[in-house]
């Protein structure tokens, strides 16, 4: 086996030195009858060329040269290739945790670094170290409102990323925290009427995404000040980390939990992902998962800690903070360089850019379907409503090597044959104008098959 | 209450003071007579490391200046937008401190930070309970593979077959290697795959009509558990371990009652030994309707040796970072599988993946008694992708002799070390060994101490100050990705630690010497907590 | 090492002073190390004996307060959030809070001065 440094001879020779006859003495604490005495029944051991391209073969089946138009919480956007460059040096890459931090200081200056730009970012006054993502990270704000308000209420908008929902529900169930979800306008954005009947003096948090799942920009200063007006916490969610390139940040939020992946992160079917959670000042001590912090050593030089720990698992055990051990340090690292990379200036105008096709686009497809919630500002995403269903529009799409927007109906009933259409900066005039002529086809064909039986039939 | 650190800070100093003055050349130590020069490169001193030229670094944002860029996107192939206009007062204006610095800076900047690193590829981390194994370059490469790195979660199944068949064969592969019936990849990390396990025993307990109280925790495990416990909404009540350290099965069968949900038990356990009743104990459990949690962190230790669904465990998370060798990367990103037995698959997340009538695979969501989500997405598909390459490159005899050579470097550690350090548990080690700085600690010297000394000698501490029954724990696990060479020099250096703290405790205390940064104030760093920069005013 | 008399202990490392006012002994401030972190209730908010009514935190640990008697929080000593250290410091003055006692029977249970020392000394020798 390649990967096992050690001759028959070097295993002979500690074998002796152990004082043992065979490996199977090594094994004897376990009751004999619960030695396995036959291969376990998976692939034989393969070459490094055969493993390469069993997955190959795996690529391909994946779809080959697609154009895609999805987003809803995983976006396409282009990663410099010093990423991996550096997120793969063995350094970084097969370094643990870093609790030793005389042998960890990049591992924890990075980490700072991270902290600094993302609390920048999204407009609090400090971060943490990542945690899995933003759908677990969005439940873990909650679960800290709950902690610091002593209340145990969430008002959570429908516009919230359906599936971040479904991770809050199943995490809030079993702690007690009954949740209300609020409608959202004709506009897209929340119902703050709903909102201002459902938040109680007895509500911990409330909790919106903006851009929201329809891209939609919320107007988080009038949420805020319903929240807080009863003593609840905001807590503002970030599905889409570019847009705070060009989008005021939550600042009236108390809690932002944000989900990274756009900053350099692969699409890679959906994980591993990196999810952030920033705060205030005064809340950072309820706040869970890893935190670097700045001090010296004796000589009084510059140096990283992991600090605050107090606030963890292994300290505190069922009273801590969240069970949660791992953070997302290589993923962190790579939304680290991505943001460094782009900086003050790139940043901004690649949100730019997002802005702009996706202005182009849905005015494109507005001229043959009709584009929903269009009077409120959205970031890079839209959603078109068509006469035929989107799964078979997709289906005609797909024959062209497009994959369109996805499907709104599983999640959103009432807004029938809707959906969710995404653009970035890798989006193409030419990939926008090939979709909308290939909509507008269908749509054309549908009006003249549905005017006839229709009619017939009444 | 742990004392892991005391305050030597002043001490340290004038220590300091005087290393200053020796490396110029022309001054004692205050010990025994030696330069210092000689303690640096002494008689102990290792053959595995020495000192190099290390660059210095500042903050990324201590670079930046106006004007410098690492980025360049294509011209804009649509009308350019107004975005005052499209945007209004939701427009940002400014991105604040926000560096700006050029490329070559970037390269520059993060390689000096990663030399600042130990990591495996440097050499032995014998970090307890972490299993810090070869990750192989393969799995990075097959992850990044187009078609698998770029896919959408979104995207139609018809053109996700190749991911769906690497969930499957991942799933189908765990399932063998545990000896479980049914499988969810969707938690993201141990402690995730913990909290997911209990949500079904959970879902599982109420489905019978009575969720029950509480969970029994042995005291030797890892904090995730009683915290993941707290988190379902159960109470914690902790099991004392018996002076084998093992479960004490006598007392288990007292406490053991129709309130108790679940026992979780790691085995093999934090203290590297495997729970010989392990069947008992299940039995205990299944009589009063309970049922058994394992803790799959100790896996490296089974692989192809023994299997958890063989002797009596209905639920268990594994750790693809851990026994599959899926990078640590510096703390994450994990990824925790947990393996249930049959009666609990209704509850897995979901969604769970199926084969259909037409032979392609696809997801299914209509689960009914599921405890829902506990990820969006699928889980971190990625780390999938690096597992099954590993299992792939291993096979079943690559897996067996695996597990062997884990447990024979363990065991050949034991040896080497016994009679030097503590060895509080005599019982026999499986993949790790733990062992204690009672002796050491006599002269002051705790684990913490002698975890920084090894770092002088070039190698990662090993797990300090855990299990918590072990006063000064000192929690080594080598893996099997250790040549012989390698172990004997880690024999040496903790050999050569050993006679240090006894001759001059003092030195030990003040390590690591030969580090870019000495011992750092964390007592400093947590009073007034600096968790970010800030350009100066 | 004497502890001042005027004031009575627990068996938790606490002490009660004759006006309410409640802190942690010089033992248990030096057991647990440099204190970075106090964590106390709020004004107006009932104690009852023998259960914990906030924590202090070591860099790597944290201890649970224990009421020493029952009684209403009347007064919180502020100066130890931003000076944690002051327990450190001088243990016996750094009061964290002072309560208006429901019972004072209930402090003849406690321990003095003397019987306190004596219960540290024996317990550091097991």
């Amino acid at each position: 086996m390649r990967y096992l440094p050690k001759s028959p001879t070097d295993r002979e020779a500690m074998l002796k030195a152990i004082g043992v006859k065979s490996i199977d003495d090594l094994f004897s604490p376990i009751p004999e009858k619960y030695r396995l005495d036959r291969d376990l029944a998976v692939p034989r051991q393969m070459a490094e060329s055969e493993i390469v391209d069993w997955f190959k073969q795996r690529a391909k089946e994946n779809g080959d040269g697609l154009t895609s138009f999805l987003g809803a919480g995983a976006y396409s956007h282009y990663r410099p290739v010093v990423i991996d460059a550096l997120v793969q040096r063995g350094e970084f890459l097969t370094s643990y945790t870093p609790y030793q931090a005389e042998y960890a200081q990049g591992t924890l200056q990075a980490i700072f670094e991270f902290q600094t730009m993302v609390a920048e970012l999204t407009g609090m006054d400090l971060a943490n170290a990542s945690m899995y993502d933003g759908s677990t990270g969005a439940a873990e704000a909650v679960m800290m409102a709950v902690r610091i308000t002593g209340k145990h209420h969430a008002v959570i908008a429908r516009t919230l990323h359906p599936e971040y929902r479904e991770v809050i529900e199943t995490y809030a169930t079993h702690q007690g925290i009954p949740l209300t979800t609020i409608a959202y306008r004709d506009s897209g954005r929340i119902d703050l009427g709903a909102l201002e009947a459902a938040v109680g003096e007895y509500t911990a948090c409330v909790l919106i995404q903006s851009p929201n799942f329809f891209g939609t920009i919320e107007d988080v200063e009038a949420v805020a000040e319903i929240a807080h007006k009863r003593g609840a916490l905001l807590i503002v969610s970030i599905a889409e980390a570019v847009s705070l390139g060009i989008v005021e940040p939550p600042r009236a939020a108390d809690i932002v939990a944000m989900e990274a992946q756009s900053f350099g992160v692969p699409l890679g079917f959906g994980g591993p992902y990196c999810g952030v959670m920033a705060t205030k000042e005064k809340f950072v001590r309820q706040m869970p998962g890893r935190l670097a912090g700045q001090t010296t050593d004796k000589n009084g030089k510059r140096g990283f800690v992991l600090t605050l720990a107090t606030r963890e698992q292994h300290i505190r055990r069922e009273k801590a903070t969240s069970n949660i051990c791992t953070n997302q340090a290589l993923v962190a690292l790579m939304v680290n360089i991505f943001m460094t990379i782009y900086g003050k200036v790139g940043l901004r105008e690649l949100a730019k850019q997002n802005l702009a096709k996706t202005a182009y686009a849905a005015a494109q497809f507005g001229r043959h379907a009709n584009v929903l919630f269009s009077v409120a500002p959205r970031f890079n995403e839209f959603v078109v409503e068509t006469t035929e269903e989107p799964h078979a529009i997709n289906s005609r799409l797909l024959g062209h090597k497009i994959v369109g927007g996805l499907p709104l109906k599983k999640f959103y009933p009432e807004l029938g044959n809707a959906a969710l259409w995404c653009c970035t900066e890798l989006t193409t005039r030419s990939m926008i104008d090939t979709a909308v002529g290939l909509v507008a086809d269908s749509e054309r064909s549908v009006d003249v098959k549905e005017a006839e039986p229709a009619e017939a039939l009444r | 209450m742990p004392q892991l650190l005391g305050d030597r800070r002043l001490s340290d100093l004038q220590w300091h003071r005087r290393m200053d003055g020796a490396a110029a050349g022309n001054h004692r130590s205050r010990t025994n007579g030696k330069t210092l020069t000689d303690k640096y490169f002494m008689k102990h001193m290792t053959r595995k490391a020495t000192r190099h030229i290390s660059q210095n670094e500042g903050l990324i944002f201590e670079k930046s200046s106006p004007g410098k860029a690492a980025w360049k996107l294509p011209p804009l192939d649509v009308p350019e937008v107004d975005t005052s206009k499209l945007l209004g007062k939701q427009e940002r204006k400014d991105l604040g401190t926000m560096p700006e610095v050029s490329e070559i800076e970037i390269i520059r900047h993060f390689t000096r930070l990663s030399t600042w690193n130990y990591a495996i590829d440097l050499g032995m981390f014998p970090l307890g309970s972490c299993t810090m194994k070869y990750n192989p370059r393969v799995n990075e490469f097959v992850s990044r593979v187009e078609g698998l790195a770029n896919g959408h979660p979104y995207q139609p199944e018809k053109i996700s077959q190749g991911a769906l068949h690497i969930l499957k064969t991942l799933s189908d592969c765990l399932i063998e290697i545990t000896g479980m019936d049914a499988i969810t990849l969707q938690p993201a990390a141990g402690a995730h795959g913990e909290l997911t396990g209990l949500l079904m025993v959970r879902a599982y307990h109420h489905s019978k009509g009575h969720p029950r109280k509480k969970i029994l925790i042995p005291d030797s495990a890892h904090g995730t558990n009683p915290a993941t416990a707290a988190m379902v909404g159960y109470a914690v009540e902790n099991l004392k371990s018996n002076e084998s350290g093992m479960v004490d099965v006598a007392a288990l069968a007292a406490q053991m009652n129709e309130d108790v949900a679940a026992l979780m038990v790691t085995n093999p356990n934090t203290l590297g030994v495997f729970e010989h009743d392990i069947h008992e104990i299940a039995e205990i459990m299944h009589a009063k309707g309970g049922l058994l949690y394992m803790d799959g962190a100790n896996m490296n230790a089974l692989v192809g040796k023994a299997r958890p669904g063989d002797f009596g465990v209905d639920v268990m998370h594994l750790n693809l970072h851990k026994t599959f060798s899926t990078p640590h990367g510096g703390g994450g990103p994990g990824s925790g599988p947990v393996a249930v037995k049959r009666i609990l698959e209704p509850f897995l997340p979901k969604p769970v993946v199926v084969s259909k009538a037409d032979g392609t695979l696809g997801f299914d969501y209509n689960r009914p008694q599921s405890v829902g989500r506990v990820r969006a997405f699928y889980g971190n598909f990625g780390m999938f992708v690096r597992a099954l390459a590993y299992i792939f490159a291993n096979g079943p005899d690559g897996l067996r002799q695996t597990t062997e050579d884990a447990v024979l470097n363990a065991n050949y550690i034991r040896k080497g070390l016994e009679g030097t350090y503590d060895l509080p548990y005599s019982t026999r080690s499986m993949h790790e060994v733990v062992f204690s700085d009672k002796v050491q600690a006599k002269k002051g010297v705790r684990t913490m101490d002698i975890a920084k000394r090894l770092i002088d000698y070039g190698f990662h501490p090993y797990t300090t100050a855990f299990p918590l029954i072990v006063s000064g724990a000192m929690m080594i696990e080598p893996t099997e990705s250790e040549p012989k060479e390698e172990l004997d020099l880690f024999i040496e250096a903790m050999k050569s630690i050993a006679a240090e703290v006894e001759e001059d405790p003092q030195f030990v205390l003040d390590s690591p010497h030969n580090t870019r940064i000495s011992r750092l104030d964390e007592v400093a760093a947590a009073r007034k907590p600096v968790l970010r920069w800030k350009p100066e005013a | 090492m004497s502890y001042p008399t005027d004031r009575k202990y627990t068996k938790e490392h606490e002490w009660i002073s004759s006006d309410g006012k409640v802190g942690i002994t010089t033992h248990a401030q030096d057991s647990l190390g440099d204190i970075v972190f106090v964590e106390l209730p709020k004004v107006g908010t009932e104690l009852t004996a023998g259960k914990t009514f906030g924590t202090v935190e070591s860099v790597k640990a944290v201890s649970d307060l224990y009421a020493p008697a029952s009684g209403t929080v009347t007064e919180v000593n502020g100066e130890l959030a931003t000076s944690p250290e002051n327990v450190n410091k001088d243990a016996h003055a750094a009061w964290m809070v002072k309560i208006a006692v429901k019972d004072p029977a209930e402090l003849n249970v406690l321990l003095s001065a003397a019987d306190y020392e004596k219960f540290v000394s024996e317990e550091a020798g097991h």
